[in-house]
């Protein structure tokens, strides 16, 4: 037992902790994901596939994200064992990923379709061993586990007028309160740090941290204007532009309220890489929801808060998605996909602080084991930055 | 009456809650002005005169330059603000990579 905020979780031999018990079915390449995917299939819903298009065919920095993304899941606290599923000709190394898994201390398999003999093999194959370890998972009980255990991925999509003025700034007070009991929170979406960078900055808790994340900005901005046109239409994206979002600073000043009104900026880190302080960590992903939500999720974040005005129904296939949205029209015509809504407080005046507490009980059930909307939906969507081509 | 959103009381827009329809009386913060265009759910009135060039400011910092003059109770949207950033299409010459077959 703890004292304090505590959540049921999954307390793991390397000192982290889950807030779910997966099966991860890793497919090495592209080549392998359809096996994958049946294999993970068989076990539903224990059973989580990474269905990706890369992993081979890559160069350079393309080939490392790949591999260190697909590892990070692998020893992710969420996942209690994990079956990789190599073609076999690959670039991906299976042995590597399943190590990544055997180092932190879960058991790992590596099925070869070239090794087996075929699709058919494979899948029989794995789908014995996937039972195997579902079965041994089966028995692993939850056990009370501190809120400072957390590693929360704050993230927003789909935004509209109200994510700035409601959903945002109530998760931001979520942060703040985790942050406040030791907790680690993560923001990602350079893009749309963009405009609002002078206020990150000036919560950096050194000098070098925040001119680092200027740096980071500086170069994605660089990328963007290199291609010789105006980012408005994707920054904000049309949708965005609809609900009210008139240029990306906006969408920026707006955004950047969910990693808090007060928490210090600790650290910034590259794609999908660990997230190792407590406090508030700026993550270098892409705006596009799934890749950014796949990176951070990839750094550690056992849980995502991720707030939307137009309303989006993504998830993740190993961390809980919460969707929260300000938007009262949203909150009834896309109910299937909302865990919470907070439109209430432009409607009829809930506070900020309210609405985070919440906020607060949900992640903290949602921790516990509770699905969410994207759980029970099946969405599990999964996609790697990439930034080089395809050779 | 209608209500906008003021978020800082450094804004020059405010944020209307609910359509407001040219001719109606908003209520912005301690404010109230005339609307003079039909103004979206979400989207921005003016709450004064904006000169070209000048700064548009919501949440106490700037989101973009006015690219055209804004009276007080227009509608502040794409069509007269223009973005600071990612310009590439001022600041670039666009590269043109060969694609397929030369």
């Amino acid at each position: 037992m703890t004292s304090g905020p505590a959540f049921l979780g999954y307390a793991r031999a390397d000192g982290t902790v889950g807030t779910r018990n997966h099966v991860l079915v890793v497919p090495t390449v592209i080549c392998s994901a359809v096996v994958a995917e049946r294999i993970a299939a068989a076990i539903a819903p224990v059973g989580a596939a990474l269905p990706h298009l890369a992993g081979c065919g890559q160069i350079g920095p393309d080939l490392t994200v790949t591999h260190e993304t697909l590892a990070a899941y692998a020893r992710h606290p969420n996942v209690g064992a994990v079956i990789v599923v190599a073609l076999g000709c690959e670039q991906v190394v299976a042995q590597q990923i399943a190590d990544a898994a055997r180092h932190a201390g879960r058991p790992a398999h590596i099925v070869s379709i070239q090794g087996e003999g075929g699709t058919l093999r494979a899948t029989a194959r794995g789908i014995e061993i996937a039972r195997e370890l579902a079965a041994s998972l089966d028995s692993v009980e939850r056990s009370w586990c501190p809120a400072s255990s957390l590693v929360l991925s704050v993230k927003c999509g789909g935004s509209d007028y109200t994510s700035g003025l409601a959903s945002n700034p109530a998760v931001g007070r979520l942060a703040d309160t985790l942050v406040d009991l030791g907790g680690a929170v993560v923001l990602g979406e350079i893009a749309e740090i963009m405009g609002a960078e002078h206020l990150l900055a000036a919560r950096a808790s050194t000098p070098a941290t925040g001119a680092q994340l200027l740096r980071v900005i500086s170069r994605v901005e660089a990328e963007a204007m290199a291609l010789g046109v105006d980012i408005r239409g994707t920054q904000p994206s049309p949708g965005n532009i609809r609900g009210g979002l008139t240029t990306i600073e906006e969408k920026s000043l707006g955004a950047t309220h969910k990693a808090g009104e007060r928490t210090r900026l600790e650290d910034v880190v590259g794609y999908a890489a660990p997230i190792a302080k407590r406090g508030l960590t700026v993550m270098d992903t892409p705006g596009l929801d799934v890749e950014s939500v796949t990176g951070m999720v990839g750094g550690g974040a056992q849980i995502v808060v991720f707030t939307t005005g137009l309303g989006t129904p993504t998830g993740n296939p190993i961390a809980p998605v919460i969707k929260v949205t300000g938007n009262s029209r949203t909150a009834q015509t896309m109910a299937d996909n909302i865990d919470v809504d907070v439109s209430g407080i432009l409607t009829t005046g809930e506070s900020f602080d309210v609405a985070a507490r919440r906020l607060f009980t949900e992640m903290l059930e949602v921790a516990s084991g509770r699905p969410t909307a994207a759980e029970r939906l099946g969405h599990r969507e999964f996609a790697i930055y990439r930034r080089n081509p395809t050779i | 009456m209608i209500t906008a959103i003021v978020v800082h009381d450094g804004d020059n827009v405010a944020t209307a809650l609910e359509a407001i329809e040219a001719g109606q009386t908003v209520s912005a913060g301690p404010a109230r002005l005339t609307a003079i265009d039909a103004i979206p759910r979400g989207h921005k009135i003016a709450l004064r005169d904006i000169a070209a060039g000048a700064a548009v400011v919501k949440y106490g910092s700037p989101i973009g330059t006015a690219s055209s003059p804004i009276a007080a109770g227009a509608h502040v949207h794409t069509h007269n603000v223009a973005s600071a950033r990612g310009r590439g299409d001022l600041h670039a010459a666009p590269r043109s990579p060969d694609i397929g077959i030369p």
